[in-house]
């Protein structure tokens, strides 16, 4: 610097660049500002560990959905007529004469009278022997399938067809047996739509608390690229990017671990072999809600790191 | 009227106060005109950092109007700040070098802010490291240079995008004199052959009879006075006498 060299002059377009080896590396490397790995420690498990349990409740949720509705499918068209009479003879006779009456109703598409023994072989579990005794008298049972949906109308029109002609007949729909059974799947899942959106708040305040982290760590850097006229895009864009890099890697872990589970869980349900389990397979919608997840949380930290930002840019000049 | 007849920067009545304390500036009313060569002095404590970070856009003034290239900064919106602030190189008074970056990448910042291709940034800050006689420091951090390199990168990195207006906040504070005396030559240069209005804060009053056709502005206890006349007579443009 002893001898002060010319200032260098701006380079005109077209011109041709003196021949120099490359000093720094170009494109994204070189115009990397803020310093690398801001985003240190725990986030990434902490956003994997909260998308893992959002997509276990989302897929434990989907599938309460199904089985509810599998369940009701086959009941709501089903309806259960008791004859009570203690006398074998004419209680036989009582449920011949009703499923006589009921094939003759508009909207009955079957009839089946229960046989006794297989009345027998469902009380057994609870009565045992003396199921079969005669000792106790079981009511004859006749299971009626409607050609629609079993409403309390087509309930109270059976039970006036049968009212007088058929004393001691008692109708249910059968899908009023599951009424508690579905009330208690549709608490369950407002629990799992509760739990997913509690921690939904909790991945945006952790995301939040770590981009304000970031954000002051490296505010010294931040207002000198203001100082030199980086604008707030400009700055919003290079904090949101290391953001989104943490996000979509806690994101993609935490679907692993969560479909993981998932699958997991599916398989050992699978194996029980129920009916009533069976119905709560998920669908390939049900699949793409499940994935979807992961990509909201990724949104949501993008979101949530980006307002974050903006406020502390707005307290600089 | 013409920018050189306005003048860069035109303070009218400027007054500036931190929070609720009494007033650090009080009725600064100035132009700095383009082309001029000013030093700012005034010992510790008189406020010449205050004035500069109003002149570098780091503070907006409690009172008073103040324009820059044309433009009100009292009213102009946030989101305009950064297309001015572009207009000017500033040499803080401790640097203010990024530390993780090499002195290449800090020299780089301004033209990669401003969307420079990077082949041009290549060339330019090469040739500004070796202007600045760095060219063989450019792949070191920082922390690894000395005070002075420190400075000259920071001056690098001021005069790289070609500034309007050059502020420099005590620049020789931290280098011996023979340093300090290459750094206003640097000064000097870009204010005579690019035409830059050049703003120099110090306290070293020996410093500003090493540039004869300097303009002087003394701040006092927030005030500003006027021992050369530039702030009463618009100077001529491109480094004139202080008269």
């Amino acid at each position: 610097m002893s001898s002060l060299p010319p200032l260098p002059v701006e380079a005109e377009d077209g011109e041709p660049a003196p021949e120099r080896p490359p000093q720094r590396p170009e494109g994204r490397a070189a115009a990397r500002l803020l310093p690398p790995q801001r985003l240190t420690g725990p986030i990434p498990w902490v956003i994997a560990i909260l998308i893992a349990l959002v997509v276990i409740a989302a897929a434990g949720g989907l599938a309460m959905r199904k089985l509810s509705e599998a369940a009701s499918a086959s009941l709501s068209s089903a309806l259960s007529v008791q004859v009570i009479e203690p006398n074998p003879d004419l209680r036989e006779a009582r449920g011949a004469e009703a499923a006589r009456i009921l094939a003759g109703i508009e909207g009955v598409s079957s009839v089946r009278v229960k046989p006794e023994a297989e009345l027998v072989a469902m009380l057994e579990p609870w009565l045992g022997e003396g199921a079969s005794s005669g000792d106790v008298p079981i009511p004859a049972l006749i299971d009626v399938e409607l050609s629609r949906r079993a409403g309390p109308a087509d309930v109270a029109r059976i039970k006036a067809a049968l009212k007088d002609k058929v004393p001691g007949a008692r109708v249910d729909a059968q899908g009023d047996f599951l009424a508690p059974v579905n009330d208690a799947l549709a608490a369950l899942q407002w629990l799992v739509f509760g739990v997913a959106v509690m921690v939904a708040l909790a991945t945006a305040a952790a995301v939040w608390l770590a981009a304000k982290n970031a954000f002051a760590a490296a505010r010294d850097t931040v207002e000198i690229m203001h100082l030199l006229g980086a604008s707030q895009r400009q700055i919003t864009a290079v904090f949101l990017r290391d953001v989104l890099r943490e996000a979509i890697l806690g994101a993609l872990l935490g679907a692993g671990l969560g479909f993981g589970a998932v699958w997991l869980l599916g398989q050992q349900f699978a194996q029980l072999g129920s009916g009533l389990v069976s119905g709560g397979g998920l669908a390939l919608a049900d699949w793409l809600v499940i994935g979807a997840v992961p990509l909201a949380g990724v949104l949501l930290a993008g979101l949530t790191a980006r307002i974050t930002i903006a406020f502390a840019l707005k307290d600089m000049l | 009227m013409s920018e050189n007849l306005a003048g860069h920067v035109k303070f009218d009545n400027v007054g500036l106060r931190y929070g609720t304390d009494p007033e650090v500036l009080s009725n600064l009313s100035f132009t700095l005109y383009p082309g001029s060569f000013y030093f700012l002095t005034g010992a510790s404590g008189a406020g010449k950092t205050s004035l500069l970070k109003m002149l570098y856009l780091a503070q907006r003034p409690s009172r008073g109007a103040i324009r820059m290239f044309g433009q009100d900064l009292v009213t102009m919106p946030q989101s305009r700040l950064p297309e001015l602030r572009r207009r000017l190189g500033v040499v803080f008074q401790n640097f203010r070098l990024v530390p993780y970056l090499t002195a290449f990448d800090n020299v780089a910042l301004p033209l990669r802010l401003a969307g420079a291709e990077e082949k041009k940034v290549q060339r330019a800050v090469g040739d500004m490291l070796d202007w600045v006689g760095l060219a063989h420091r450019a792949h070191a951090v920082p922390p690894s240079l000395s005070g002075g390199e420190q400075q000259r990168v920071a001056i690098a990195r001021a005069v790289i995008a070609r500034p309007k207006m050059l502020i420099a906040d005590e620049p020789t504070g931290n280098v011996d004199p023979d340093m300090a005396l290459k750094l206003l030559r640097l000064f000097e240069a870009l204010n005579n052959r690019v035409g830059t209005t050049v703003v120099v804060a110090t306290h070293d009053v020996h410093l500003l009879k090493k540039v004869p056709d300097s303009l002087i502005m003394r701040l006092h206890k927030g005030q500003l006075s006027d021992p050369t006349g530039a702030l009463r007579y618009p100077p001529k443009p491109g480094g004139s006498s202080a008269g």
